[in-house]
């Protein structure tokens, strides 16, 4: 099976981490070869978390610089820190809503501008999806179900190996029962909303 | 029921290589289990706690590591089998425990579990701890994938029972965090009692015992090699005259460099998954069919060397790389396209790697360095540590936890650390030999584990300086385990006592103790000052819940704050406190009421009394 690579990049605290052991628990419901890895700073929280997915028979469970296939970022500017992963034939995913660091926030240091920051990515890779997950996940009910619909925008494009069904499944039985119902909806408008731009 | 605990045969789980090691070895019948936590091992150990709570293992967070492997050392020879968790800097701790225990051996089979940190991802430094298998004697295993590491507990439990020896099992921070699809095992039947037989010519190594037991230790030593030598866990595939060796992680970005440089045929990969005592037989062998070598390891050239002098001893004189300028690093991790770089470098084979994009129009984007939680209480005990200081010139020996982040501006308190423990250590020689003011800092756990003994000694010996105890209540940064200091009870947990730090430092016979609530900033600063006036140790501890862990007891939450029209834009609070919960709102200060948890520390700060609770 051709080996399909998936960087994640987020904020500590966006649920990054479920969102990677979803698409695990789905590619064993699949049957799909999966190996993954995380590595979060030493801060507990307001750092950046990466999680690489490969999918397919390599045994590496890391990702190079230049060689994902897809680039899901959850916060805009964690996503173009991470194109150094990326090469011309990438798929970049990205939600538009904004953390900024807290070098910025307290104005040491400038948040990129959202619209430059697109056009940058546009330019270097194959293909992006930008658009505002958050907004989508208040939407479904509740802010912590930003990382079902990134979930759901990146299975719309149909890179991974995996069929919706096959993450909803992993949705029904490995997240919490009272979330369940939120999270289908958070990835379904997710789904839709990467299939309106497309 | 725990998942790890599902005793279906064919099940298949996704794990954690964490996850598969604690698994292993509840399938290989561990009965005893103990730790100080540690990233990349912490969740090997968290795994085991909970188990302990649904089943009849004993697991304990031990004060130490050189502690939790006495307790396994003794269980181990009373027949159980027992494993020993720890972080590679851990292994230093235990190191005296550990050589000997190498003498005396074990009758159970002892796993200890050492992971190493390349890149230092949460670490002071990258040490290899292959080294500890020469320097002890003992055997080491190294897994290469998650599937590989849960097997490979299992039979390391059979080799320790084997060899009567513990064996080392070592794993890299890559293999601890990554996460793949296992294959459960049954249960091995296993005793949770065992008996000690009085031997002391066996287990009392005085020099004469000694002498014969070392004598023992190399026979083990080179019975050890013979099973090395067929050991499963090193193995050849492939064929071809390119003959490249490597280990652990380092073996998966290999294999995948063969297959994407097409190298079927005209190269062959040694793995060594059995690195102490290497094999040498097989390497000889492996050597004799090659053109050129080439080994792949992550940090020291530990297998270099070793097939290097093989080689000598056969007469063979081609090439044979690993650490060198233009080929690998002894710094930090590997990757994949590193090692099919270097493969196909070092082979002079046809490569084009994948080209990154140009990103040298990329706007400089700001770092999101790790920071203290928005109302940790180390920012509030730095900030009144800071104020009470005012006008001295200080030296702030700082030691490892979360509040090592204090060394950051704008905080900016923490000057110098070895490792755990230290600051107390190093004060007593900062002070005796400058004429600054010395301020120590040291968490709570941290003053457990091996901050006492370094306290005692600058009480025996008059030394004079300050040691401030950030005392939250929990082992924060390695995911909030329990110390002896941590109230249980809130945990509802029974069976264990607490330890009172106050008590500990009276009873040392220091004098000037103090206690401060940190969020009572003005209190704070005073009780520091009279410390830091004191000629001799005086001691204050800080005392006040990890903010975290606070709102995972579910402690009733404290109202948020905002910064209110009064603000006249001092911006003490940013420029002095620098809480995360702080952004700059069109060139005014306002709080992240999300994320501020209500220590009201800025609030007392603010020089307009500017910053208020929210109302209902």
């Amino acid at each position: 099976m051709k080996t399909i690579r998936l960087i994640i990049v987020a904020v500590g605290g966006q649920g990054n981490l479920l969102a990677s052991k979803i698409l695990g628990e789905a590619s064993l419901i699949a049957g799909v070869p999966v190996r993954m890895s995380e590595i979060h700073g030493m801060a507990q929280r307001g750092g950046v978390v990466e999680s690489a997915i490969l999918f397919g028979d390599a045994k590496s469970t890391i990702i190079s610089e230049g060689e994902s296939d897809v680039l899901l970022g959850f916060e805009p500017s964690e996503t173009l820190r991470a194109l150094n992963k990326c090469n011309s034939g990438t798929v970049v995913i990205t939600n538009l809503s904004p953390i900024p660091p807290f070098t910025a926030a307290i104005g040491k240091g400038n948040y990129p501008d959202l619209a430059k920051l697109q056009n940058l990515i546009r330019a270097k890779v194959a293909r992006l999806i930008a658009f505002d997950a958050f907004s989508l996940a208040k939407q479904a009910g509740d802010i912590m179900a930003l990382n079902m619909v990134l979930l759901g925008s990146l299975l719309q494009t149909g890179i991974l190996p995996l069929s919706a069904d096959h993450v909803k499944e992993a949705i029904r039985t490995k997240t919490k029962k009272a979330y369940i119902e939120t999270n289908i909806k958070a990835f379904d408008l997710g789904f839709s909303a990467a299939k309106a731009l497309s | 029921m725990h998942k790890l605990l599902i005793n279906n045969s064919g099940e298949k789980l996704l794990l954690l290589g964490n996850e598969a090691i604690a698994r292993g070895a509840v399938e290989a019948g561990v009965a005893f289990a103990t730790t100080y936590p540690g990233t990349p091992s912490s969740e090997i150990a968290t795994n085991f706690f909970q188990i302990s709570q649904e089943s009849d293992l004993y697991f304990e967070y031990s004060v130490n590591e050189k502690v939790a492997l006495e307790l396994a050392a003794a269980a181990a020879n009373c027949g159980l089998r027992s494993i020993c968790v720890m972080k590679h800097v851990g292994l230093n701790v235990a190191a005296d425990a550990l050589l000997t225990l190498a003498y005396i051996g074990v009758k159970g089979g002892l796993v200890i579990v050492t992971a190493d940190d390349p890149y230092m991802f949460s670490s002071q430094n990258e040490q290899d701890n292959r080294y500890y298998g020469k320097i002890s004697g003992l055997p080491i295993l190294e897994p290469s994938s998650v599937e590989e590491a849960k097997n490979m507990v299992i039979d390391a439990f059979e080799l320790s029972e084997k060899l009567e020896e513990p064996v080392i099992f070592r794993t890299t921070t890559r293999l601890n965090h990554s996460t793949s699809v296992v294959n459960l095992k049954p249960f091995v039947s296993h005793t949770t009692r065992g008996d000690f037989k009085k031997d002391p010519f066996q287990y009392v190594p005085v020099p004469a015992v000694a002498r014969n037991l070392h004598a023992r230790l190399l026979e083990r030593i080179e019975k050890a090699e013979k099973i090395s030598e067929t050991s499963p866990y090193n193995f050849i595939i492939g064929d071809g005259s390119l003959g490249i060796i490597c280990n652990g992680v380092s073996y998966n970005y290999v294999y995948d460099a063969v297959q994407d440089l097409k190298l079927e045929g005209l190269a062959k990969i040694l793995r060594i998954g059995f690195s102490n005592p290497m094999p040498r037989a097989l390497i000889k062998n492996f050597l004799k069919g090659c053109e050129k070598v080439l080994v792949v390891e992550e940090g020291e050239a530990y297998m270099e060397e070793a097939i290097k002098a093989f080689a000598q001893e056969e007469g063979l004189t081609f090439s044979i790389k690993g650490k060198e300028e233009n080929l690998f690093s002894r710094l930090y991790e590997f990757n994949p396209r590193l090692v099919r770089q270097c493969i196909a470098k070092y082979f002079n084979l046809n490569h084009t790697p994948v080209e990154i994009p140009d990103l040298s129009d990329i706007p400089e984007i700001p770092q999101r360095p790790p920071n203290l939680c928005p109302g940790c209480s180390h920012r509030a005990t730095f900030y009144a540590v800071k104020k009470a200081a005012e006008g001295m010139t200080t030296i702030c020996p700082t030691d490892i936890g979360c509040y090592t982040l204090g060394f950051l501006p704008p905080l900016s308190m923490g000057d110098f650390l070895l490792c755990m423990g230290s600051s107390i250590g190093t004060s007593c020689g900062f002070s005796k030999v400058t004429d600054k003011k010395v301020i120590a800092f040291i968490g709570d756990s941290t003053f457990f584990h091996s901050g006492i003994p370094g306290l005692v000694n600058a009480f025996f010996n008059q030394h004079n300086f300050t040691l401030i105890i950030l005392d939250n209540g929990i082992t924060a940064m390695t995911g909030h385990q329990p110390n002896p200091g941590v109230d249980m009870k809130a945990l509802n947990l029974e069976g264990y006592q607490r330890v009172s730090i106050e008590n500990i430092v009276k009873a040392i016979g220091i004098s000037h103790v103090g206690v401060i609530r940190p969020f009572n900033i003005k209190k704070s600063i005073n009780t520091i000052k009279e410390a830091l006036d004191f000629k001799g140790v005086s001691v204050v501890i800080s005392k006040e819940l990890c903010a975290l862990y606070a709102k995972s007891l579910k402690k009733p939450s404290r109202k948020p704050f905002f910064v209110s029209e009064k603000c006249k834009n001092h911006r003490e609070c940013i420029n002095n406190l620098g809480c995360p919960a702080f952004f700059i709102e069109d060139n005014r200060v306002k709080i992240n009421q999300d994320m501020c948890v209500g220590c009201a520390v800025c609030a007392q700060i603010c020089p307009e009394n500017a910053i208020i609770p929210v109302k209902d």
